[in-house]
């Protein structure tokens, strides 16, 4: 049995050396992974891959719009699952392309990205994680990672969402507690641990916006706990 | 321990609490609830009555005194006048706060305050009783700061300082300048209500007359010789509405100005102008609710940074416009911030919830063109001489318009942040 199934592997990657990957044609996946630096604040790519503020992108390619268990997608987003909408190259396509005009009301804020090229180049690189179930590497340090290291004792802090709630009154004069995302993105339901990198990267001026830098700048890392402990409660 | 000095003086309260220090101290002397009055519903008041509902969870009653039944926010209300913003989308009522928060929400004058008795009288002529007060009523005119005008001739030269009938007074009026027309603004001294207001207002008007009738002029009075964000202000106007907007500053004589509403005139150090439209923002102060209770000292009212106290009545907060606090400017950003403060510390005096440190925050973004959005902003902290200001940041000049399309987008969404903070 073993045997057979090794060998039934071995046939799988021989075909995909020989054979021209469709990725390939899309784009080109190398230039598509710097551009995946900007997705991966909040999404995660490759083995082991989980749900972070935006759904784990392995498969994307072929998967029903707002699918993925455990995710907690807008009302839109999950309609058009309903509906019958399958991810594919040019549904990815146009929604990377800007998310707000394809779903008015997604909790993904990116404004959109405007070139062709680059938009072919991210998804020959995310296709890699879709056709070729082969390709996704045993452990994918850049794939998967975030985008801010943070000291895992400071990860390791238990917030208390009380003292959170409390904090969050400083939020809440510019993130809507609906979680919509207009200009300014929804935050709730965040995994706290994603929450607590992001809040770090502003603290730590590795994100750019100048508001966010000034307000995380001044929480303590309790605070930022408590915030993330707070926010990962809260329902959309 | 923080031991409240009325539970040992209110009669009933002082035997019971004599035995319950470490419990949860609920002190309404002698009528059940604890009852909480806000006088104003704007961003400073309509965001203290829903925390102070919301946090205490049926704990405390919350009355909440404001006379318009439909709320239109001065922010935003420059960009209504340019066509950026419907009227309606400004407007905001009181009903979530009614249904969904509790709140006795009374559509009323508050006419008189008793501080001894601890009691608001209103127009309509009911008596409410509070343990605890929030006064955030915004601000009046100073009577005579501009000659030549008083609040009598706001339909000849409108002021639109408080938004609704005047900013539509002031559109039409914008609108309907005849072909190369003069529109003159009187910029107020400081302090003010939103510092980057007149500026932004500029712009926007500007920016009507750029495509309806661009042979128009703009003069502005300024008894200021600067003013906030001045270098993003005059960049974008000379990138957008070159040579139409004439800044007068108080080193030119800008202060020294009087207008005639009849003949629709504006005299600027001795020159005197013939206006089609004239926008007249007068010095301000407090809310007169504010000097009727006796907790002004000059124009405003000063506040405890901690806990947004009058310094007067430590049973009075003051939010906002009126307070004077230090160095957070008079914007509705800041009243919201400065309400949740008060808002803590109201509960805390009532119910013995936690106190937290205070922290404020303010941000202002400012619409120069369309889709050329600026900001300004600071973090500040409660010291015990004032709120004092601990970090800050500013748009630059030069910035791509990409960012600038950001910044603005980030301001329709802090519009709908903060007005749900405000209404639920």
């Amino acid at each position: 049995m073993n045997w057979f199934r090794n060998a039934a592997i071995g046939l799988t990657v021989a075909i995909c050396a020989s054979t021209p990957s469709f990725s390939n044609e899309i784009g080109n996946a190398s230039d598509g992974e710097k551009i995946w630096s900007e997705c991966k604040s909040c999404h995660a790519l490759g083995e082991g891959a989980k749900n972070r503020v935006g759904p784990h992108l392995n498969g994307i390619f072929g998967r029903r719009a707002g699918s993925e268990e455990g995710f907690k997608y807008s009302n839109g987003l999950a309609r058009m699952g309903k509906d019958g909408l399958i991810w594919e190259f040019d549904l990815l396509d146009r929604y990377i392309e800007n998310p707000k005009a394809f779903a008015s009301d997604t909790r993904m804020s990116y404004r959109g990205l405007k070139d062709e090229q680059k938009r072919a180049d991210l998804l020959a690189f995310l296709r890699r994680y879709s056709d070729n179930p082969g390709d996704i590497p045993e452990a994918a340090p850049t794939a998967a990672g975030t985008d801010h290291d943070v000291d895992p004792a400071i990860l390791a802090i238990q917030g208390d969402p009380e003292y959170g709630e409390y904090l969050s009154s400083e939020c809440t004069s510019c993130h809507q507690m609906t979680g919509d995302n207009d200009g300014i993105p929804g935050i709730i339901g965040w995994p706290a641990e994603d929450f607590v990198i992001a809040m770090h990267a502003y603290k730590d001026k590795f994100r750019p916006h100048p508001v966010m830098q000034m307000m995380a700048g001044r929480l303590s890392n309790d605070e930022i706990a408590a915030l993330a402990a707070y926010f990962e409660e809260v329902e959309p | 321990m923080k031991i409240n000095r009325r539970l040992f003086m209110g009669g009933a309260a002082a035997g019971a609490a004599a035995t319950t220090l470490t419990a949860p101290v609920v002190h309404a002397a002698g009528h059940g609830k604890p009852k909480v009055v806000v006088i104003g519903g704007g961003a400073g008041g309509a965001t203290a009555a829903r925390y102070i509902a919301k946090d205490s969870k049926g704990e405390i009653e919350v009355t909440l005194v404001e006379p318009s039944r439909s709320y239109y926010t001065c922010f935003f209300s420059n960009l209504y006048m340019a066509g950026f913003r419907e009227l309606g989308s400004i407007a905001h009522s009181y009903g979530k706060l009614a249904s969904e928060y509790g709140i006795n929400v009374v559509h009323d004058w508050a006419i008189g305050i008793d501080r001894e008795a601890r009691t608001v009288s209103l127009a309509g002529g009911a008596t409410l009783n509070y343990d605890r007060l929030v006064l955030s009523p915004g601000i009046d005119f100073v009577d005579g700061a501009v000659e030549g005008w008083d609040v009598t001739h706001q339909n000849a030269m409108p002021h639109a300082y408080k938004a609704g009938s005047q900013s539509e007074l002031l559109k039409a009026q914008v609108e309907a300048m005849p072909e190369g027309g003069t529109f003159a603004m009187v910029a107020p001294p400081n302090p003010f209500r939103c510092p980057p207001g007149p500026y932004e207002r500029i712009s926007m008007i500007a920016n009507i007359l750029s495509k309806k009738n661009p042979t128009a002029k703009i003069i502005i009075a300024d008894p200021k010789e600067k003013f906030s964000k001045m270098a993003l202000f005059q960049d974008g106007w000379s990138r957008h509405y070159d040579g139409m907007i004439d800044w007068i500053g108080g080193d030119f004589g800008g202060g020294n100005v009087s207008v005639n509403p009849h003949d629709m005139t504006v005299t600027i150090d001795g020159e005197e102008t013939k206006v089609d439209v004239c926008n007249v923002i007068p010095a301000m102060k407090a809310g007169k609710i504010c000097d009727m209770a006796g907790i002004t000292e000059g124009n405003w009212a000063p506040v405890n940074p901690h806990t947004m106290q009058s310094r007067v009545d430590e049973n009075i907060h003051v939010l906002g416009d009126a307070s004077q606090q230090g160095d957070m400017p008079k914007s509705g950003f800041a009243a919201n911030s400065q309400a949740k403060v008060a808002a803590m510390a109201v509960r805390s005096a009532l119910t013995g919830s936690k106190l937290f440190p205070a922290k404020f925050t303010n941000t202002c973004w400012s619409l120069i063109d369309d889709n050329d959005g600026v900001k300004v902003g600071a973090s500040y902290e409660a010291t015990d001489e004032k709120i004092a200001k601990v970090d800050g940041f500013i748009s630059a000049v030069g910035e791509d318009a990409e960012l600038r399309q950001a910044t603005y987008e980030e301001s329709v969404g802090w519009y709908a942040g903060i007005t749900s903070d405000m209404f639920g």
